[in-house]
């Protein structure tokens, strides 16, 4: 009997685990370690951010779930990799500490025949001075407890600007690294939203602020799509919308240091500024949980399997070279780590080859650039294909037998601009390949018959509708397995 | 004194001249319609599912 854990239980690792547990659950052992007791939905925390659905919307329990499914979970974090076994150990192993309420702090050994890490971000708060909910100065929507408290200052600046007092909004990334470009741009819009209809639009100056080099962006060095006989640039349909709701912005944006109300930024052009802020939801910068590795001998050996950012290292090629010499290639396709071939990472926990944005660092030496985001579709897909390869692997294969690249891969993506179910909406993308393949699809990268973009009701349906679909499916009820990652 | 009259842009707050804001474009109140027009919207959501469905099994493969 073969045990497959896997660290973490966000979207790709709950894939994983899901996929694997119903493939070879019965003859073999799937263990899935997390410090979370809660599955969370995150696209929907920006609707929990202000104040249009609840913690409890957008989580549920993960025990009863891995119980119904047989699966065996494991509320804890995970400390160490042990790729070599130890001095009393020959397999392979991990070490873990709970966090489950009942075992807090016990500590564990638990050997496995394969690993995945899908541990998700750290999320660097910080990286940035005085950024994040602990500090008091922002908010953040990265979490449904931080989702909660960042509705809750909303309501209170809704509430002064009720009693005549103006309001300063700043909502963007708060570092020069930062990626998740998306979950900004949906929440600056759910908030103009509902400030209109709160009635207090009028009392309100909202500004973005972000690291990338042009609005649309995104992390993925933006994209075109159809339109009138052109293939319009991502820029012009995302400044549309910051002019149409009349949001200002900031852009190629180190935030190096945060006070109370004030933001300091360092521009690309090497200027520094000052933005002053009533109420300010700034995005952190990723990094690995920070994990150790040890060899046989207990020498530390984290360097060796992971990337300097914490990220596992996977098939990428990660020779350093200029952006004119990006290709597809680059990119990994099994997420095999290439020492330790039991060991995966998907979703965030995998360590890109290099951006996809174009690098760029200010006139100071500061690099202000998106990082590649791997969140959503991306991720789920990654952790099936990489369930598949274990699977086969467990049942006789000598190497990985499934690729999920972003370079062969579309991503469909939803951003919500304003929730309700008759005057409000979204932006629904849809972009193919994730990472531009300049080689197969010259001139922009991408193929243009399945990369297009609109905004409108229908895509907030959409988004609403995936909110309750991937719940449905996470929790593994009749049917899960109908619906696509 | 001068009368304000109805452009297909009325529906935006005024944009300062040379600024960024003015160098993009703005959507016209047509197109601002049918955003939440629901019969067309529907009929969009219908079109968005099988583009989006499309995406989603072209790279399932």
């Amino acid at each position: 009997m073969a045990r497959v854990v896997i660290m973490g239980a966000g979207v790709s690792g709950h894939t994983a685990a899901s996929f694997l547990q119903d493939w070879i659950g019965e003859e073999h052992e799937v263990v899935v370690v997390t410090p979370n007791s809660k599955w969370n939905w995150i696209p929907s925390n920006i609707w929990v951010g202000v104040g249009e659905m609840s913690k409890e919307d957008v989580t549920f329990d993960l025990a009863p779930v891995y119980e119904k499914a047989g699966a065996t979970f494991k509320q804890a974090k995970a400390l160490s990799i042990h790729p070599e076994g130890g001095a009393n150990e020959d397999n392979p192993y991990i070490t873990i500490e709970y966090t489950d309420p009942s075992k807090s702090g016990e500590k564990e050994t638990l050997t496995y025949d394969y690993l995945i890490n899908a541990t998700g971000p750290k999320l660097n708060f910080a990286a940035t001075e005085g950024l994040g909910p602990e500090s008091g100065n922002t908010v953040s929507v990265c979490t449904p407890d931080h989702a909660v408290h960042a509705s809750k200052e909303l309501q209170a600046c809704i509430e002064k600007m009720k009693n005549g007092e103006k309001q300063k909004f700043l909502i963007g990334t708060g570092h020069g690294m930062c990626t998740c470009q998306g979950a900004a741009f949906e929440y600056i819009f759910n908030v103009e939203f509902v400030l209109r209809n709160a009635g207090v639009r009028d009392m309100a100056e909202i500004t973005w602020i972000s690291n990338e080099s042009f609005l649309g962006d995104f992390g993925i060095g933006g994209l075109h799509i159809k339109r009138g006989g052109y293939a319009a640039s991502s820029k012009l349909f995302a400044e549309s919308i910051y002019a149409e709701r009349d949001v200002g912005w900031i852009i190629g944006a180190h935030v190096n240091k945060v006070e109370k109300g004030k933001a300091h930024y360092e521009l690309l052009d090497g200027s520094m500024g000052v933005e002053e802020f009533d109420f300010a939801m700034l995005i952190p910068p990723f990094a690995g949980v920070g994990f150790k590795a040890y060899n046989k001998n207990g020498d530390d050996m984290t360097s060796d399997i992971f990337a300097a950012n914490g990220f596992l290292k996977v098939d990428a090629d990660y020779t350093p070279k200029p952006y004119e010499e990006w290709k597809a290639a680059d990119w990994p396709r099994n997420y095999q780590n290439p020492t330790y071939k039991n060991i995966f990472a998907v979703g965030i926990a995998f360590a890109p080859p290099h951006l996809i944005s174009k690098p760029m660092s200010s006139p100071n030496g500061t690099p202000i650039n998106p990082t590649p985001p791997r969140t959503g579709m991306p991720s789920a897909m990654i952790g099936k294909a990489v369930a598949k390869s274990i699977r086969d692997m467990i049942g006789g294969a000598d190497m990985p037998t499934h690729t999920a690249s972003m370079t062969e891969m579309g991503a469909a993506c939803v951003a919500s601009t304003g929730k309700n179910l008759f005057s409000g909406t979204a932006a629904a993308l849809t972009v193919y390949p994730i990472v531009p393949d300049f080689e197969k699809y010259p001139g922009i990268g991408r193929d243009l018959n399945y990369t297009f973009g609109e905004i409108g009701l229908a895509a907030h349906w959409i988004k609403h509708l995936l909110h309750y679909g991937f719940l449905y499916k996470a929790q593994m009820k009749p049917g899960w397995k109908m619906i696509p990652e | 004194m001068a009368t304000e009259e109805k452009s297909q842009t009325s529906h935006v707050k005024h944009i300062e001249p040379y600024t960024a804001e003015f160098e993009t474009m703005v959507p016209t109140g047509m197109v601002k319609f049918f955003r939440t027009c629901v019969i067309w919207q529907f009929v969009r959501f219908i079109a968005l599912n099988i583009k989006m469905a499309i995406v989603i099994f072209k790279s399932h493969k």
